[in-house]
């Protein structure tokens, strides 16, 4: 009885863990199987040569460059607020910060990953916009400047945090060996510990480009819907996301075209992800252990 | 100047950048709830909960949209919670080390990256559309759950992983069986963690919006759904339609939701922390 | 003399010399140590003489090893420590607030108990020091290199092998790769934290030898646990008990007719 027993938890635990492989095939296959029947109508070469991306048209266009710059140009923006700022914090709080600072900022600073992305978006189109629209009086209402901006510092955390943990690993005695011949801490920081803890560093800057790519509401509110093939952060694009969001909010037949566009754009945003993520596990797993 | 003395120079230098860098982020933080908050206190009293959504911004309310929010999370927890944790409880005790816990480890691991609107097409082909749930309650909590199940997993499985062997050793050495131990003494021992992990994961679920709008959660609901079948809102989506829209009036209902929300959000991560602590003063 | 920037390095060659007749490389006179409310050193004053080996015994938790990290400011970054007292380098309080730890390090250089080469080629790590100092001339590099290489003993093992990480060595060669690392720096002091110990009695024999060699050119202190090792290659012995310097006189003198009951337990292994 207690084996019959055992043996039924251990099939419903890994039931459990089954269903975490089912909602991968799940994804790929609903997304595969859309954009199956998207390209039965769509030739890929269209797809991706096409400049323009118009299904709510008209003049039907299915090139999905505009939404990839878009999402480029965003995601471009953010990383290059969020890398300099995040190593820089990661740096100063495993090199320089006293333990019990590091200890409170941390958290706060996670916190900034915390906030809803909608509430980024609100940040972006009512605050950040109107307040750049003075510097950059050519600034449209809608930009993916500050939608790049504001995205950067909602994935401040990731770098700093993740960066800040592999600094961390980093055993004391190479920072000492480095010390004990003159090094100052920031020669020291740059010439032993970030090149000791590189894997970490370039894992936590690849999940926040997935992340980046693959934000949503910010653009959605902030960047426009206006897909466009540019790299001018000053006027209103649309991303692969900002576009499923459109479409899910206005009123689209099952089985139609339109319908069918969402998929594409989603497959296409999943492909990009998928080999982020995927590089970033590799990096992981070959790393883990150096200095355990 | 000589070379040490730049050096030195420099080595200040990047110190004063690295506290401002550090200060940036949080200042910026400070701001922009600020701002929130002189946009929308005055906004906030007890009408604004309880009222219906409307055409006119002093007369609309978030009462749909909060009910809509709090049966998703009621939801999401109870599809969530336990196939998460047992999910875990089988890599960290049962799953043999080898090609196929391997796969499952890959997999968690891609899941967790899978940008959260992707989730919405899931749900909106597979709960929507196949099993024809349409755009209800459970089908938005169903997609949500399957969204943090990767975070919740992890979670688990960190904690579960810092009980000490000795624990398990003692259990098996008294004879109980493999679920005993882990029902008796691993899950009562971790359990800090894994509230902790569940927590901060139901705190992203309710801040979601992309994935429920793909689901097809509405931006305008007139009654707080009574049932899992029903059409719903939530207050994210609530935001995301009057932050759209010109009228001032909207955006000041808009900073007052996002009060809400945040404090609903910061609130949960205040009780994940203090479990955490609790719980790592535990075992350190 | 003064280690600070203005007056530059020169003046601590310059007055190696007139030192050096003064019989006083260090001197320490009262030194205390807290981290937090421990008190780890508890007011010690030795001098130590240049161009000769001193070695550094006790019990573990005795202080030694935090005693030798203040010669070259390595306690600074520790959380809560706190010092008194007064040391002396050359006749320079190396604690004036107007020196420059890096600048000091430089002159004082370290070996520490496990070896720990950069992640980097073995060039790379001997030319370390130099490259922090600005010196990026490939010739001159070069030459430091191989220079340091040969006075560690490294140099015929290595020479072919330059770029490979340092990592791929043995723990001994990491060792001596360590030691000449810091002699590429070219200090006047070496302090070495017990350097042996995660050693194997081959690796440990070599390096003792190379030490033996080093003292013509430099003053070494070394932190040992290992009595026999101190024996062997230290002219000067200092043994320490609980934060305190119990005797520190001439190795042979104090190994052979200790004046304190308390070392001669030690020695012959009743404690410690």
């Amino acid at each position: 009885m207690r084996k019959f027993k055992e043996g039924f938890i251990e099939k419903t635990l890994l039931t459990s863990a089954l269903i975490t492989v089912a909602v991968t095939i799940g994804i790929v296959s609903v997304l595969a199987f859309e954009a199956v029947r998207f390209f039965k109508e769509v030739s890929i070469f269209d797809f991706f040569t096409d400049s323009q991306w118009t299904p709510l048209f008209t003049d039907k266009h299915y090139g999905i460059l505009p939404l990839l710059s878009g999402t480029f140009l965003t995601s471009a923006i953010a990383i290059s607020v969020a890398l300099p700022i995040g190593l820089s914090i990661s740096i100063y709080l495993s090199e320089y910060a006293p333990k019990s600072f590091r200890k409170t900022v941390k958290p706060m600073l996670e916190l900034l990953a915390a906030i809803p992305t909608v509430v980024y978006g609100f940040f972006a189109l009512i605050i950040v916009t109107p307040y750049l629209q003075g510097i950059f009086p050519n600034l449209s209402g809608f930009n993916s400047l500050s939608a790049g901006l504001v995205m950067g510092i909602m994935i401040i955390p990731f770098i700093s945090s993740i960066s800040e943990d592999a600094l961390h690993a980093v055993p004391r005695e190479l920072r000492e060996a480095s010390y004990g011949m003159g090094a100052t801490k920031l020669q020291t920081a740059f010439k032993v510990v970030v090149p000791a803890a590189s894997s970490g560093i370039i894992v936590s800057i690849i999940l926040a480009i997935s992340r980046a790519i693959g934000e949503t509401m910010i653009v959605a509110v902030a960047a426009g819907q206006q897909p466009r093939l540019t790299l001018n952060p000053m006027v209103p694009i649309e991303t692969i996301t900002a576009y499923i969001v459109q479409v899910s909010l206005g009123d689209v037949q099952h089985g139609s075209i339109e319908y069918r566009t969402i998929f594409a754009a989603g497959i296409t945003l999943f492909a990009f992800t998928f080999v982020l993520n995927t590089i970033s596990y590799r990096i992981r797993k070959k790393y883990q252990s150096k200095y355990e | 100047m000589n070379k040490i003395q730049v050096n030195r120079w420099k080595d200040q230098l990047f110190k004063i950048w690295g506290i401002g860098c550090t200060l940036v982020g949080l200042i910026l933080l400070v701001l922009f709830i600020g701002d929130i908050l002189i946009d929308g206190i005055m906004r906030i009293d007890w009408g604004f909960v309880m009222n219906l959504p409307s055409r006119k911004a002093e007369k609309s309310g978030i009462y749909t949209a909060l009910m809509g929010s709090l049966w998703i999370l009621a939801l999401t927890t109870i599809i969530a919670f336990p196939i998460g944790v047992a999910a875990a409880i089988y890599l960290e005790e049962y799953a043999k080390k080898g090609r196929f816990s391997a796969l499952l480890e890959i997999n968690i691991s891609n899941l967790a990256g899978v940008p959260s609107i992707i989730y919405g097409l899931l749900g909106l082909e597979v709960f929507v559309r196949i099993l024809n749930l349409g755009a209800s309650v459970l089908a938005g909590s169903l997609t949500l759950s399957l969204l943090i199940l990767p975070i919740i997993i992890v979670a688990t499985r960190e904690s579960i992983k810092a009980v000490p062997s000795t624990i398990r050793d003692a259990s098996y050495a008294l004879g109980a069986s493999k679920w005993q131990t882990i029902w008796n003494q691993i899950l009562p021992a971790s359990s800090g963690g894994i509230l902790t992990g569940v927590i901060l994961s139901l705190s992203r679920a309710v801040g979601e919006t992309a994935p429920l709008i793909v689901v097809g959660a509405l931006a305008y609901v007139p009654f707080a759904p009574s049932n899992p079948m029903e059409e719903f809102s939530v207050l994210p989506i609530q935001i995301f339609n009057w932050i759209s829209r010109p009228q001032h009036g909207f955006i000041e209902n808009a900073a007052a939701a996002i009060i809400i929300l945040l404090l609903v959000t910061f609130m949960m991560n205040a009780v994940a922390v203090y479990y955490r602590n609790k719980w790592q003063k535990k075992w350190n | 003399m003064e280690l600070v920037a203005e007056k530059n390095t020169k003046n601590f060659t310059m007055n190696k010399e007139s030192e050096q007749e003064s019989k006083t490389k260090i001197s320490i006179k009262n030194a205390r140590v807290w981290y937090g409310d421990f008190e780890a050193v508890k007011g010690i004053s030795m001098d130590i003489k240049p161009n000769s080996v001193t070695a550094f015994i006790g019990p573990s938790g005795c202080g030694k090893s935090t005693f030798l990290r203040l010669f070259n400011r390595m306690n600074d970054y520790i959380d809560g420590f706190r010092m008194e007292g007064k040391i002396k380098i050359d006749g320079t309080n190396i604690y004036n607030k107007k020196i420059h730890v890096e600048e000091l390090r430089k002159e004082v250089g370290m070996v520490f108990q496990k070896p720990n080469p950069f992640p980097k080629s073995i060039y790379e790590n001997v030319a370390y020091g130099l490259k922090i100092q600005g010196i990026s001339d490939k010739k001159v590099l070069d030459s430091r290199v191989e220079k340091a290489l040969r006075q560690a003993d490294l140099w015929e093992e290595v020479k072919d092998d330059l770029k490979k990480s340092a990592l791929a060595l043995s723990g001994g060669q990491q060792q001596r790769l360590c030691i000449a690392r810091t002699l590429a720096v070219e200090p006047s002091i070496i302090l070495m934290d017990e350097p042996t110990s995660a050693l194997d009695p081959i690796s440990t024999a070599k390096i003792e030898n190379l030490i033996f060699g080093l003292k013509e050119k430099y003053t070494i202190i070394i932190v040992t646990h290992n009595m026999q090792q101190a024996s062997r290659i230290s002219d000067y012995t200092a043994f320490f008990y609980i934060g305190e310097l119990v005797e520190y006189s001439k190795t042979k003198t104090l190994f052979t007719k200790p004046e304190k009951k308390r070392t001669e337990n030690y020695i012959t292994g009743r404690f410690g």
